[in-house]
């Protein structure tokens, strides 16, 4: 059978998945997993990193095929060899990487997803067409502007609008809000909840936020290390018994309490301006200042700048213009600097901003410190031994799980990778803490652990600069929060006292 | 002296020829390379497709006595080689820059052996348009005679200009060059996309050696390619990837080749030598021009190898 002539079911249809099982050589990524998603109802999958969500919903879209297991869409059995044949069945994804193609405009990124593209187009009549969907639709987007100039959440609008100009009844969400503001979470949900109760649609939504779970979802399926952990309606659930379901047996690391109180001035920007890689004004003139025994939380939707201050701080950036200082003293993020002032940087992306892949978990703990006692003798000669033994008990004091210290990190896990850095950056006494995103796809034990080493760090009497894209996770942790707007700190306030609403209009530079 | 009636107009009338005819392999190749370059991948062996083309294109032209089936079979082989390129390139873990270099040393030590036999006949040329008529200056008659493949590529930029935006092929290439992730997100595969556009990037750039084998200089021999082929390649990159700056890239390349014969031809003897360098100079001018540390290629494919 071509599955591109069945004509694709009218109106919302349910998927189900029946005893799902994927083996990538050795590991079982799934064991006998059951999806079951109702016609016209908003479902959520909920499972930490590495639980198997991702490799059931591409199983489901024909990236991967299943080793076991039947997918049935609209109560018929289907094959679905390739992302092709699901989309012929009206099955549709969005990605949580932007599957937008950066250097066009919105408009050709529309058009090319079709699968009918003209071998010629015709644009008057295409944008015609293009305007008329969009006049249908409760959210606009820019039809003419670039993808690379438009926010991160007109990217996100524009990847479901995407989906829905391409006529899809089912839509899989793999993390949608992840980039959005609580408001424009809202928005974009909302009106998708709509077009489910209104019996157009079916959603099947990856997430690990359970206020939007509550807040939208019908029905949830929960996954555990590749294994169904539970499932059933919201409304009988709670976030605690959905949170439990989701770690199981695991003990999390217990954040110690704040205590203490903020100190003298550690680390100063004055008027920092830094360029992006194209050459435009990434950070205009800020100014903040960190005191001592204070995690200064820094928001905003990611793209505004913040990656450009902090690879500033870091020294991978030389800022236009403006002046760091460190405990009074100008600071140019040398070796020497970060080193007298005790500066740790826990980057994002750490395993391309702060390790060498290729190198083992012993070298990349020992980066700070490798060519002086006790890992080398006279500034050159490298005693292997102690790298070893230095690698040996920090694995076991922060919990790394990796085969051998000499295993190259680049095979070890997200949460082992950011472990090993923080192994480094935070086994001495810290003065200043930078953090961009530390817990960016982690699991809940990796988070955790993250969490409290920078609240103790706090608490020992660091200066922390917290910058993150998770607002729950600033709201947990700093003193102080400053939201970032198109390069310029647009609020500043004290954590206690910030109100979501207020914080979420800055973030959208309202 | 014929000449002494436009005294020192010699020279840009002469730069002017120039660049009409020794811009017209830089025009071919910068345009093929274009298209590969846009679809994600580098392929720096178009110097030895360039070297490839000239001899097939002399030797067919010679044994059938069309110089143009030459240049239909010049732009056959570039596109095998191409392929050959997109088929190593689609290996795993097959570094496009080394495969490149591997190729162009293959394609000139490949067209040096086959084409020993060719460097003693005589093989028809391609046919010039003589747009000097209405002038009684042979140097203006000499600088107005182009040939037809010239046209035919100042025909192809906007040609590839427009097709970027408008075709289905040009959004599918554009797709697999800025974002191979979205190109197969929409089911469609990259290698194929990609081994497309490198195979039209060889045609191209083995018909830019038809030309100097059968019109400029115009005949089989070893010296015959200086280094146009991958002179071409780094013009993309100033270029901006964009097929219209091409073509004025190319021209510029032309003229500034054709400085150092022009002013030999006036008198100017005195660093010979260093006006024929001229275009490496010009070469290396706009590369410390246009590039900086401190920010990435505006208008560079994301999927590049030297851009990721």
């Amino acid at each position: 059978m071509i599955i591109g002539e069945t004509p694709p079911p009218s109106g919302a249809f349910g998927v189900d998945a029946i005893a799902m099982t994927m083996r990538f050589g050795d590991f079982l990524a799934l064991d006998n997993v059951e999806l079951k998603v109702r016609p016209g109802s908003f479902h959520a999958l909920l499972g930490e990193n590495g639980a198997g969500k991702s490799t059931l919903v591409k199983c489901i879209m024909g990236y991967y095929h299943a080793t076991e297991g039947d997918i049935i869409v609209g109560g018929r059995e289907q094959a679905i060899a390739n992302p092709k044949d699901a989309h012929a069945l009206g099955l549709g994804m969005v990605y949580q990487h932007f599957t937008l193609v950066p250097a066009m405009t919105v408009a050709e990124n529309l058009v090319l997803a079709r699968d009918d593209v003209p071998a010629v187009v015709n644009w008057p009549k295409e944008m015609k067409e293009l305007e008329a969907f969009l006049a249908r639709m409760p959210f606009k987007v820019p039809l003419s502007a670039k993808v690379s100039d438009i926010s991160a959440g007109e990217r996100q609008k524009c990847e479901i609008l995407k989906q829905l100009y391409l006529k899809r009844r089912f839509l899989i969400l793999d993390e949608p809000t992840s980039v959005l503001t609580p408001a424009e979470a809202d928005e974009v949900l909302g009106m998708l909840r709509d077009m489910v109760v209104k019996g157009e649609l079916t959603i099947l939504m990856i997430t690990h936020k359970f206020r939007e779970v509550m807040a939208f979802a019908d029905e949830v399926t929960i996954l555990r290390r590749g294994k169904l952990a539970g499932a059933g309606k919201v409304a009988e659930l709670t976030p605690d018994a959905m949170a439990r379901t989701m770690i199981g047996a695991e003990e999390l690391t217990v954040q110690p309490p704040r205590t203490g109180e903020a100190g003298k001035a550690r680390l100063e920007l004055k008027k920092i301006r830094a360029l992006d890689d194209a050459g435009a004004v990434a950070v205009r003139d800020v100014s903040l200042t960190v005191c001592a025994g204070e995690i200064v939380g820094i928001a905003g939707v990611s793209g505004n700048g913040q990656r450009q201050l902090v690879e500033v701080l870091a020294g991978q950036r030389e800022a236009e213009s403006g002046e760091v200082r460190v405990a009074g003293d100008p600071y140019h993020a040398s070796r020497e600097e970060m080193r007298r002032h005790r500066m740790s940087l826990l980057p994002e992306e750490p395993l391309k901003n702060a390790c060498v892949g290729g190198m083992s978990v012993a070298d990349n703990i020992a980066f700070r410190e490798f060519d002086r006692a006790p890992f080398a003798s006279g500034g050159w000669w490298l005693n292997r031994g102690a790298f070893r033994d230095d690698a040996k008990k920090k694995i076991g004091q922060y919990k790394i799980k990796t085969r051998t210290p000499e295993t190259p990190i680049s095979a070890l896990s997200g949460g082992n990778v950011q472990r090993a850095v923080l192994a480094r950056e935070l086994a001495g006494d810290v003065e200043v803490l930078i953090a961009a995103n530390p817990c960016f796809g982690l699991d809940f034990a990796a988070v955790a652990q993250i969490h409290a080493e920078i609240m103790a760090a706090r608490n020992r009497g660091a200066a922390v600069l917290l910058v993150s894209e998770d607002l729950d996770e600033l709201l947990e942790l700093s003193d102080r929060l400053v939201v970032m707007f198109h390069g310029e700190f647009v609020y500043e306030g004290r954590t206690s006292d910030a109100d979501l609403t207020v914080v979420g209009r800055h973030m959208a530079g309202h | 002296m014929a000449d002494g009636s436009i005294g020192l107009w010699t020279v840009p009338l002469a730069v002017l020829g120039g660049a009409i005819r020794v811009s017209t392999p830089f025009l071919f190749v910068s345009l093929g390379e274009c298209i590969t370059e846009r679809s994600g991948r580098i392929n720096l062996g178009l110097e030895g497709t360039l070297v490839m083309g000239a001899m097939s294109a002399y030797g067919i032209s010679y044994v059938t006595g069309s110089p143009w089936l030459g240049v239909l079979a010049a732009g056959i082989t570039g596109a095998l080689l191409g392929a050959l390129h997109a088929g190593i390139c689609s290996l795993p873990r097959v570094n496009d820059v080394a495969v490149g270099i591997a190729l162009m040393l293959f394609g000139t030590g490949l067209a040096f052996y086959l084409g020993k036999p060719l460097i003693e006949p005589t093989a028809p040329r391609l046919p010039a348009i003589d747009f000097g008529w209405w002038s009684d200056v042979p140097q203006v008659r000499a600088a107005l005679r182009v040939n037809v493949l010239f046209l035919i590529g100042v025909a192809l930029a906007p040609i590839l200009y427009w097709a970027f935006r408008t075709t289905r092929w040009g959004l599918l290439i554009r797709t697999a060059g800025e974002s191979s992730d979205a190109a197969r997100a929409m089911g469609h595969s990259v290698l194929l996309i990609r081994l497309r556009a490198t195979m039209v990037g060889g045609f191209l750039a083995g018909i830019g050696g038809s030309f100097l084998s059968l019109f400029y200089p115009g005949s089989w021999n070893e010296g015959l390619s200086s280094g146009q082929g991958i002179t071409a390649v780094a013009l993309v990159i100033f270029a901006r990837w964009d097929p219209l700056l091409c073509l004025w890239a190319s021209l510029a390349f032309g003229g500034a080749a054709a400085l150092g014969p022009a002013l030999q031809s006036v008198g100017v003897t005195s660093g010979y030598h260093l006006f024929n360098a001229a275009p490496y100079i010009l070469t290396l001018a706009i590369m410390i021009i246009t590039c900086s540390p401190k920010r990435t290629l505006t208008g560079a494919p994301a999927e590049l190898s030297i851009t990721r």
